[in-house]
C-alpha cells in the first residue's frame, strides 16, 4: 500500500487520541473534523465538564461579572468524539501506541496529540498551602473559590508573585477597594515577561492604585490560626503582613510527568516538537505519530533563530492546535509550519496591555508612540538591531504594524518619526532578571560510542 | 517593483461615467499596488498594502503634514478627529466614544433597536398603495437621517436646511484643482461654515441643560479627559452628522440593489433571518458605501512593499479595491454571504476604523430585513440605477423599484 493510501485510510477510519481537553485539545479536534478526519476521536482530560476558557478566570470571573461555570468554550462544530474526562493520563507506550490512564485503562491510537497544558505552581510548603484562604488560580474551581473569598470582603489579600495573573488579581481586588499586598521576588511586576522599563511602569500603576507592592522580597512563611485559616505572612526582609486571603501566583508547571518514561523529549520546559508540532523523542529525532500543541509544547521558531520557545498564550494554543491537526492528516509535503507571531493580552488597573512577538527575545526597548505618563503608549523591542516584539498600553490598534515589522526583520530602533513619538525616545537596555533558561539543569545524559549506538537517556529531575 | 505610473486609470475611476461599475478599473489599478501619480501623490489599491498602511503610525490624517496642503482645508475650522493624529485624535475620539459605545456606554446601539425597527416600519407603511418606490428618497435616506438627528439632538425638521450643506460638502471632498471649477470648492467651504454655525447654535442651548442626546452630553461632559471645547464639539457633531447620513444611505441602497439583482438571495433572506448578519458584512466588502480615503499624508518616509513613499506625500487609499483583491479574497467578484474569513475594509481599519460602524451595521440589518419581508415581489426599474456624483461615497442617487 502506498503512503497516500495509508494516509487516506487513516483519515477515513484511523484512531486519534487527544490528551488534554482544554482550549488546544478542543480546537485541534474541531480542526481535525474540518480537515475531513472521519475516524475515531477520543478526548482525554483530567477535569470534569466541558472545555472552558481560562483568561476570564483572573478577570471577569473574579469580579463576579461572569460566573465561574460561564466560560465554557463555544463549539465551532460537532466533533463526534468519545470523552474520557475526570481521569488523567498516566503514561504513553510508544511501542504499542496506547495511552495509559490513571485508572489502568489503556486507549490505543494511530496518532495522538499531547495538549496537557500547564497547572498552577502550588505554594511549596504543603502544610501552608493547605491552609484555608490560600488559593491558586488555574481551574474554574480555583476561580470560584477565590471569587467567593474576595466577595466576602477580606481584610487584606496577599498576592505572591506579580506576573500577569497576580497583577490582574491585584487589580480586581483594588477595584473592590480591598487592601492588597503584592510580594514579588523580582525588582518589579511583569519584569520577567516585559523587562525592567515596563516593570517600573507596572509598579507605578500598582502603587497609584493603592497596592502595597513589595519587590525584591520572598515570602518565607504562611502562618495559620488554630482553625487552620491563613492569617499572616512573613517576608525575607523580616517584615510581616496580616492577610486572610493569600493568592499564590507563581506561574505554572507543565504537565509532562505522565510522559516521563515515554521516550519523548520532555522536561520542565515542556514537550519538544518541530515547527510542525511533531514531538521529538529523547534523542532529538522527530516522531511520526505524536503531535504536541498549546502551553505544553516547545518548538523552534524560525523568526527567533530557531530557538525552542514555549508560550502560555491563548492565541498560540489555538493556532498551534490547528497546525497540529492539519499536519496529523497531511502527507509530509503538505504539512504546515507553526509560524505565527505570538500575541497576548492582559487587563489590569484600567489598562489593556497587549503584546506581539517575543519581548524576552530582546536586548533593547524604546517607547515609539504615545505617552508613558498617560499609560497610553507602544514600546518596541529590538535584538541586535531588528524589531522582535512590541508591547502596547491602551494602544493596541497599532500592533498589527509592529507584527509586520517583526515579520520583515525591520531595523531597530524604527528609524522614521511618527506623529506622537515621545521627544526623548531613546532605546534602553531591556534588562530581564536572571538567566532563567540556563538555570534549569541537565535533563539527559548521552551514552554509546559508535554513531549507530549513541543514545540519550533521561535523567530524573532533582527539583 | 510596486511603483510604476499608471497614468490614466485613476482619472477613469474618478470619472462619473464609470461610477456604476468601477470594479474592472480597480482590477487594472491593482496591477500596480502602489501607483505614483503625475502630481506626486500615491494610490494604494491592494489589500495587503492597504491593511498595512492603515496600521502604520507613519501615515498621518492631518493635512498639515502634506508638502502641498489640500486647498482650503484650513478654512474649514477646527479639524474633526477623522483629520487628526494621535494624541489629539485619540483624545477626541475617546471623548466622543464615551457617549456612544463601550466601555462607558455599552448598550446604546443595541438599545436603539426597537426605535430603529419602528422608524423602518413607519417608512414602509408609507409605501402602501404606491406601485413605484424610490428606495433612496422614500427609505434609505430618511431612515438614517432620522436616527442620526435623534442621536445627536438635531431637530429632524431642520433637515432641508442642512441637507443642502451636506451635499455641497460631499461634492467638494474629491475636489481636483486641475479639472474642477473653483466654485465646487468654495461651495464646500461655505457649506462647512454654514453647517458649523448651525451646529454651534444648537450647542449654545445645551450648556447646563441635562439631556440624553450626544450634543448635550458632550456639552456637559466631566470625564477623566475633561470636556471638548465648543469648537471641538461642533467639529465632532459635523463629522457624525455627515458620516451618519451619507454613508448608511449608500449601504442600504447598495444592499437592496445587490439583492434585487439576485432574487434567489432575496428569497433566502426572507426564510433565513440570521443570514442578514453575514450578508451585511459581505455587502461591506462587495459594495461598500465608502470607496476611497481620498487623502492621507506621509508623516515621514513610509515603506509600502518595496516602495518608499517620501515624507509629505499625498496618499490615496482605494479601500473598495482592496476588498475585491483576489490575493486576499477567494472569487472576490462573487457576492457570497456565506464567505468565511471576511475581514473587509468596508469600515477602514486601524485607529480611524469607522466610529459609527456598529450603528450602520444594525441600521442596515434592520432595513434590509424589513424590506425583503414587506415588499411584494419587488423588481428593479433601471439597472444600473443613476449614481451620485461622488466616487468617494459611492451609491445610487435613486433606486426605483416596482412592487406588484
Amino acid at each position: 500500500m502506498s503512503t497516500a493510501d495509508t494516509l487516506q485510510g487513516f483519515k477515513r477510519d484511523g484512531r486519534v487520541v487527544i490528551v488534554g481537553a482544554s482550549l488546544a485539545g478542543l480546537r485541534a479536534a474541531e480542526a481535525l473534523r474540518d480537515e475531513g478526519f472521519t475516524g475515531k476521536l477520543t478526548m482525554i482530560g483530567d477535569e470534569l465538564g466541558e472545555p472552558y476558557d481560562r483568561p476570564p478566570l483572573s478577570k471577569q470571573v473574579l469580579t463576579g461579572w461572569v460566573p465561574a461555570d460561564g466560560t465554557t468554550l463555544p463549539r465551532r462544530r460537532d466533533i463526534d468524539a468519545e470523552w474520557l474526562l475526570g481521569v488523567p493520563a498516566d503514561g504513553l507506550d510508544l511501542a504499542n501506541n496506547h495511552v495509559r490512564l490513571a485508572d489502568g485503562r489503556t486507549i490505543p491510537f494511530d496518532r495522538m496529540l499531547i495538549s496537557t497544558g500547564v497547572r498552577a505552581r502550588p505554594w511549596p510548603v504543603e502544610a501552608e498551602a493547605a491552609l484555608d484562604g490560600v488559593f491558586v488560580v488555574r481551574t474554574r474551581e480555583d476561580a470560584a473559590g477565590l471569587q467567593r473569598a474576595v466577595a466576602a470582603g477580606p481584610s487584606r489579600v496577599l498576592i505572591i508573585g506579580a506576573g500577569f495573573t497576580g497583577s490582574e488579581i491585584a487589580s480586581v481586588c483594588r477595584e473592590r477597594d480591598i487592601p492588597v499586598t503584592v510580594a514579588e521576588l523580582a525588582p518589579s511586576p511583569l519584569v520577567g515577561g516585559l523587562g525592567a522599563m515596563i516593570g517600573e511602569i507596572a509598579a507605578d500603576m500598582q502603587r497609584a492604585h493603592g497596592v502595597d507592592l513589595r519587590c525584591g522580597v520572598k515570602v518565607t512563611q504562611l502562618e495559620g490560626d488554630a482553625q487552620g485559616r491563613v492569617r499572616r505572612a512573613h517576608f525575607s526582609d523580616g517584615s510581616a503582613v496580616d492577610a486572610d486571603v493569600v493568592v499564590v501566583a507563581l506561574g505554572g508547571i507543565r504537565n509532562t510527568e505522565w510522559l516521563r518514561d515515554s521516550g519523548l523529549a520532555v522536561g520542565v520546559w515542556g514537550v519538544a516538537c518541530d515547527a510542525g508540532c511533531r514531538a521529538f523523542d529523547l534523542n532529538g529525532l522527530v516522531t511520526d505519530d505524536i503531535f504536541v500543541a498549546g502551553d505544553v509544547a516547545r518548538s523552534p521558531n524560525p523568526m527567533y533563530e530557531y530557538r525552542f520557545i514555549s508560550l502560555e498564550h491563548w492565541a498560540n494554543a489555538v493556532e498551534q492546535a490547528e497546525i497540529a491537526a492539519h499536519n496529523m492528516v497531511s502527507a509530509q509535503a503538505d504539512r504546515w509550519p507553526h509560524l505565527s507571531i505570538p500575541t497576548f493580552w492582559s487587563i489590569q488597573f484600567g489598562v489593556n496591555i497587549k503584546s506581539v512577538g517575543v519581548p524576552t527575545y530582546a536586548d533593547e526597548v524604546v517607547v515609539t508612540q504615545g505617552s508613558v505618563a498617560d499609560h497610553r503608549f507602544v514600546a518596541a523591542y529590538g535584538y541586535h538591531g531588528r524589531v522582535t516584539a512590541a508591547v502596547s498600553f491602551n494602544n493596541a490598534k497599532w500592533l498589527d504594524h509592529y507584527r509586520r515589522l517583526i515579520e520583515t526583520a525591520a531595523p531597530f530602533p524604527p528609524p522614521c518619526p511618527t506623529p506622537d513619538q515621545p521627544l526623548d525616545a531613546k532605546p534602553v537596555p531591556v534588562d530581564f532578571p536572571g538567566p532563567t533558561l540556563l538555570a534549569q539543569g541537565a535533563t539527559v545524559v548521552v551514552t554509546g560510542h559508535d554513531p549507530g549506538e549513541r543514545r540519550v537517556t533521561a535523567m530524573r529531575q532533582h527539583r | 517593483m510596486t511603483t510604476t505610473e499608471a497614468p490614466d486609470i485613476l482619472p477613469r475611476i474618478l470619472d462619473y461615467s464609470n461610477r456604476a461599475d468601477p470594479y474592472p478599473l480597480y482590477a487594472e489599478l491593482r496591477k500596480t499596488p502602489v501607483a505614483l501619480q503625475e502630481d506626486g501623490s500615491y494610490v494604494i489599491s491592494t489589500y495587503r498594502e492597504l491593511s498595512g498602511i492603515l496600521h502604520d503610525p507613519h501615515l498621518s490624517s492631518d493635512v498639515r503634514n502634506l508638502t502641498h496642503p489640500m486647498p482650503a482645508m484650513q478654512e474649514r475650522g477646527t479639524p474633526s478627529f477623522i483629520n487628526l493624529d494621535p494624541p489629539e485624535h485619540d483624545r477626541m475620539r475617546r471623548l466622543a466614544m464615551r457617549h456612544f459605545g463601550p466601555p462607558h456606554t455599552p448598550g446604546l446601539v443595541t438599545g436603539m433597536e426597537p426605535d430603529l425597527t419602528a422608524i423602518v416600519a413607519g417608512l414602509i407603511d408609507d409605501f402602501a398603495g404606491k406601485q413605484r418606490i424610490d428606495i433612496v428618497d422614500d427609505f434609505a435616506y430618511p431612515f438614517p437621517v432620522t436616527v442620526i438627528c435623534h442621536l445627536l439632538g438635531v431637530p429632524r425638521e431642520d433637515e432641508p436646511r442642512f441637507h443642502v450643506w451636506v451635499n455641497a460638502i460631499i461634492d467638494s471632498i474629491d475636489y481636483n484643482p486641475k479639472t474642477d471649477p473653483q466654485e465646487k470648492l468654495e461651495n464646500g467651504v461655505q457649506a462647512t461654515k454654514n453647517l458649523r454655525q448651525y451646529l454651534g447654535g444648537l450647542l449654545e442651548l445645551r450648556h447646563g441643560h441635562p439631556g440624553d442626546d450626544l450634543l448635550t452630553r458632550l456639552a456637559n461632559d466631566n470625564g477623566p479627559d475633561g470636556r471638548m471645547t465648543d469648537a471641538e464639539i461642533v467639529s465632532t457633531a459635523n463629522l457624525l452628522l455627515i458620516a451618519g447620513h451619507e454613508t448608511t444611505v449608500n449601504l442600504i441602497t447598495n444592499g437592496m440593489l445587490t439583492l434585487l439583482r439576485r432574487p434567489e438571495m432575496l428569497r433566502r433572506l426572507r426564510t433565513e433571518p440570521d443570514l442578514v448578519v453575514p450578508l451585511v458584512e459581505e455587502l461591506l466588502r462587495y459594495e461598500p458605501p465608502v470607496h476611497i480615503i481620498p487623502w492621507r499624508a506621509a508623516y515621514s518616509d513610509i515603506s509600502v512593499g518595496d516602495t518608499v513613499i517620501p515624507k509629505g506625500s499625498q496618499i490615496m487609499l482605494m479601500l473598495a479595491s482592496g476588498s475585491r483583491d483576489p490575493d486576499r479574497f477567494h472569487d472576490p467578484d462573487r457576492f457570497d454571504p456565506d464567505r468565511q474569513d471576511n475581514q473587509h475594509l468596508g469600515f477602514g481599519s486601524g485607529i480611524h476604523l469607522c466610529f459609527g460602524g456598529p450603528m450602520a451595521r444594525l441600521e442596515t440589518q434592520i432595513a434590509l430585513t424589513a424590506l425583503v419581508h414587506r415588499l411584494a415581489d419587488p423588481t428593479l426599474v433601471t439597472d444600473p440605477p443613476p449614481y451620485r456624483p461622488s466616487p468617494v461615497l459611492r451609491g445610487p442617487i435613486h433606486l426605483l423599484i416596482d412592487q406588484n
